[in-house]
């Protein structure tokens, strides 16, 4: 009977092997060229960081998507827009939660609208975009933006009701078709 | 070098991602080869550039500093 012994030079080349392997995948799911965010949140605090991130990556050359959904429908709703939905409900909803850039709150620090005013005021003065000056360079750069159909009727939101420069309304399907290889993000 | 500047962007008081952003609309109308121009005061713009220009293949030919405005050379590929 004989017994395979595996010396420890063997062990070291097999460890050297399979870390050589893990690096090269390592850096092949490092590298993408698409992404993919999906936009679930209307804070203030989360659509900004969600377009600049869009439009940074457009102008990095990737193939970038934004998917809104849910409550990261909102902001693409007019400013000008003040009631949408079809029954009390609906129209309940899109008063004590008013779409367009103008009107998102903060996730903390809200203070009933003031926290908003400060942090818009502290961008001004740091010359940082606001999240519709963003979203002008992001439809600029060709970032594909997608609302969800499915949010919009249960919302009551209609297509006029949302902003221009939008693609057509589409369901998760087409969100995860383009998240297939893509980097993906959900904010 | 002798090449003359394409487009000249002024970004001075703009701040992330807005240098890096109009930079790439800007360099969409441009011809692989030419020279485009851009000033920005934002620091950040300084890391920014060089990593978008390694990511994207435009090639940062110069950048330089001046009383807090710094100058990017960069040539479309």
């Amino acid at each position: 009977m004989t017994t395979e012994t595996v010396s420890p030079t063997t062990y070291d080349e097999m460890f050297e092997a399979m870390h050589a392997e893990l690096a090269a995948h390592e850096h092949e799911s490092a590298k993408h060229s698409n992404l993919v965010i999906f936009a679930w949140s209307g804070d203030l605090d989360r659509i900004w960081p969600t377009f600049i991130l869009a439009t940074t990556a457009a102008a990095m050359g990737m193939q970038t998507t934004v998917f809104f959904t849910f409550w990261g429908l909102f902001p693409l709703v007019k400013n000008e827009v003040r009631i949408t939905g079809e029954n009390w409900m609906q129209k309940m909803m899109s008063m004590m939660n008013r779409g367009g850039t103008e009107h998102l709150g903060l996730s903390k620090m809200n203070f009933a609208g003031a926290g908003p005013a400060m942090m818009k005021k502290l961008a001004d003065e740091h010359h940082v975009a606001s999240p519709q000056e963003l979203l002008e360079v992001a439809r600029d750069l060709g970032v594909t933006l997608i609302p969800c159909q499915m949010t919009m009727d249960l919302l009551g939101l209609e297509r006029g009701d949302l902003i221009d420069g939008l693609a057509e309304p589409a369901g998760a399907a087409t969100a995860l078709a383009r998240a297939q290889d893509s980097l993906t993000l959900f904010i | 070098m002798s090449q003359t500047i394409a487009v000249t962007l002024d970004l001075r008081g703009l701040s992330c991602p807005l240098p890096i952003a109009k930079t790439a609309v800007a360099i969409r109308s441009m011809h692989a080869g030419e020279l485009i121009e851009a000033r920005a005061t934002d620091p950040g713009s300084v890391p920014d550039f060089a990593a978008w220009c390694e990511s994207t293949g435009n090639e940062l030919l110069e950048q330089t500093t001046d009383g807090g405005v710094f100058r990017f050379v960069i040539r479309k590929v």
